[in-house]
């Protein structure tokens, strides 16, 4: 089976403190890491190459910099890696970021299964996945959990929903995003650090992956940015004092205030 | 190509623009800013810069004619023909909106028997319903909901079209957008209408929540978005409300890539968390599993859904759908109890626009007590059952 996994480099997200003279947030000196939920989408994919073999391809849309991460991948077991880099892909909202990987991956060629982590820890969408499907005109499912069954032509997997799972029968070749909860990652071996060595990482941009510029970056994002600010949270908190007995007494005095809540 | 420079003779080295910059492309050098190339081209430097020293060339777009989409739309999510609560406040949400536009608010509905929720729909500000009965759309599937909904869109021009931030929701609007080449903003928590351009403007989290970003869709149609749930409010409900029903001819599509084989639903309370009201949530305070009981008592006690920090989660001690924060749930609650909870960034992410956040942990300098309304400082294990007693008591006094 062929699997491609799309990962994303994001800012290592513990760092994120406030500086609050400025009331900004402070990036210097902050690292840029494999996006968390991607790592699950690498080990998922490994666990198929596991038991299935086949090949797996790590894509990447990002700037040069990024190729950082494509050989952490690597070093794990995965087969080759494909960084999508053009300053013309630069400014992309989730639609030309579908659009560019789509491009990618047909380039790429033959595959049976595309993963994703959920969604990425700096802008949270959660997005590109099923937009990606679109652009490839294949099915998709989010929020998988376990994969139960890997048929030729198909997989069995958990969605998680919000009240708990649905079982899902989805055709290949698809697009899945996983949640953490669908294995525990590992870490890389001699072996595959050795087999990394000789793995490729492939450079592509615009014109390699016959995108059209109008789809991609900037341009090609229907949505705009038009202002950024820091939230406030200026509740005034009330701490209560005294015995537990009162403490509590004194809170619950404050929350039945809110009447219409408990209206049981 | 768009590009973005500093004017060098103008950039007096304020480093303002270092400090506006949401994703630290900006450096100093010899006192000048510079543009790193991990820009993604934000703009948001531009409007920090108070000596116009930062030169930001947009493409050209030529303006299209979208007078033809006209309306909003909400997608109502329905289970079993029960719909979703974030839809009735989305639409509470959209009739706002509609004012300012002077145009009108229709829910779409799809699903196996919705008569009930029709009316429903209505009752809470639907001017139409678009309603596709069929049985094949009994249970959610992203495949035949996204084809259906791009049939309706492409016949009926709407301007805007929201969803609830659901996990159905999240799913199944991308693959919209995609289909439609239009723009979607994710998880929005601020929906406003920019009166003079009349254009539907999206405020969101990122980065944790730690930055709010201001998003429109000027040249696309529909302006798509998805909403957090529980931070929009409904209206009150009146049956005697009209509004037209609308049957639309759509072609189902057959021979399905993806199908539901079962529906599991494990939430431990009977209320989803995304559309409690109250969550009492636990965190790595509680100590062991067996306090996950007092948890389930007091959530019980008092109507509220459970849920959990990662590391409770991690433990084993409640299950991944229980779980708030970044890797986990967003929620929004009318009151979040934190008990036992720091309060680190990937969880603040994931409650801090609750409406009132109740902070139990021994520690008083936790972060949790930042974002809190109330605080209390003290050992969970003996607060929790004081917390019972006090709540069951005062709860029947309440109802009497």
């Amino acid at each position: 089976m062929n699997i491609i996994v799309c990962v994303k480099q994001v800012p290592g997200s513990n760092d994120v403190k406030m500086d609050k003279v400025t009331n900004t947030i402070i990036r210097e000196g902050i690292e840029a890491i494999i996006n968390p939920f991607d790592v699950y989408a690498v080990e998922e994919a490994l666990k198929i190459k596991d038991n299935f073999g086949g090949k797996i391809t790590a894509i990447s849309m990002g700037i040069p910099k990024v190729v950082d991460t494509l050989k952490e991948v690597l070093d794990l077991g995965v087969n080759s890696g494909v960084l999508l880099s053009d300053r013309a892909f630069a400014g992309a909202d989730s639609l030309a970021t579908a659009y560019t990987l789509s491009k990618g991956i047909n380039k790429i060629g033959k595959y049976d299964l595309i993963i994703c982590g959920k969604q990425a820890t700096d802008g949270d969408t959660a997005q590109v996945g099923p937009s990606l499907a679109e652009k490839l005109g294949i099915p998709h499912t989010t929020n998988v959990s376990n994969i139960e069954e890997v048929g030729a032509d198909f997989i069995i997997c958990n969605r998680s929903t919000d009240e708990g799972y649905e079982v899902i029968k989805i055709f290949l070749p698809a697009v899945i995003t996983v949640v953490k909860d669908i294995n525990v990652p590992r870490l890389p071996s001699i072996r595959t650090l050795k087999s990394a060595k000789n793995a490729e990482i492939f450079i592509w941009n615009l014109r390699d992956i016959n995108a059209d510029k109008n789809y991609t970056g900037l341009k090609g994002s229907p949505t705009q940015v038009v202002k950024t600010f820091i939230p406030q949270y200026d509740t005034g908190t009330e701490i209560f004092e005294g015995t537990n007995e009162e403490k509590c007494n004194k809170l619950a005095l404050r929350l039945l205030d809110m009447k219409t809540l408990f209206s049981i | 190509m768009a590009n973005i420079d500093i004017l060098i003779h103008k950039c007096i080295g304020c480093k303002q623009c270092l400090k506006a910059c949401p994703f630290g492309a900006i450096k100093m050098e010899k006192k000048k800013a510079v543009i790193l190339d991990n820009c993604t081209l934000c703009g948001s430097c531009v409007s920090a810069c108070r000596f116009q020293a930062i030169n930001f060339v947009k493409d050209e777009v030529i303006a299209k004619d979208l007078s033809a989409f006209k309306g909003i739309w909400i997608f109502a999510q329905q289970k079993n023909g029960k719909v979703s609560e974030v839809v009735f406040e989305l639409l509470g949400e959209a009739i706002k909106l509609a004012e300012k536009l002077k145009t009108d608010v229709s829910a779409v509905i799809l699903g196996e028997s919705l008569k009930d929720a029709t009316k429903k729909l209505i009752a809470y500000g639907a001017d139409k319903v678009y309603k596709i009965e069929n049985k094949e759309l009994k249970d959610f599937n992203d495949e035949i909901y996204a084809d259906i909904l791009r049939q309706l869109i492409n016949e009926y021009k709407p301007e805007i079209v929201l969803f609830g931030a659901t996990t159905f929701g999240r799913s199944l609007a991308p693959r919209i957008a995609s289909k439609l080449n239009t723009g979607l903003t994710a998880d929005c928590t601020i929906l406003e209408i920019d009166e003079e351009k009349k254009l539907l403007l999206q405020t969101r989290p990122a980065f944790g929540g730690n930055l709010m970003a201001t998003i429109i869709c000027p040249n696309h149609r529909p302006q798509m978005a998805t909403v957090r749930p529980k931070v929009m409010k409904a209206i009150e409900p009146n049956f005697n409300r009209t509004g037209h029903i609308i049957s639309p001819k759509v072609n189902l599509r057959t021979a399905l890539k993806v199908k539901v084989l079962d529906i599991v639903d494990i939430m431990k309370s009977e209320i989803a968390i995304e559309e409690a009201d109250i969550i009492v949530a636990a965190g790595r305070g509680i100590g062991n599993i067996k306090n996950i009981r007092l948890i389930e008592e007091f959530a019980r006690e008092i109507g509220g859904a459970v849920a959990a920090s990662r590391a409770v989660i991690d433990a084993g001690w409640l299950e991944y759908p229980h779980q708030v924060g970044q890797t986990g749930k967003t929620v929004a609650p009318k009151i979040y109890f934190a008990l036992g909870i720091s309060g680190a960034i990937q969880h603040l992410a994931g409650m801090s626009s609750s409406d009132v956040i109740v902070a139990v942990n021994n520690d008083p300098e936790a972060p949790i007590f930042k974002i809190a309304r109330y605080g209390i400082v003290g050992d969970l294990t003996e607060v929790l059952p004081e917390l019972i007693r006090t709540f069951r008591e005062k709860m029947k006094k309440t109802v009497v």
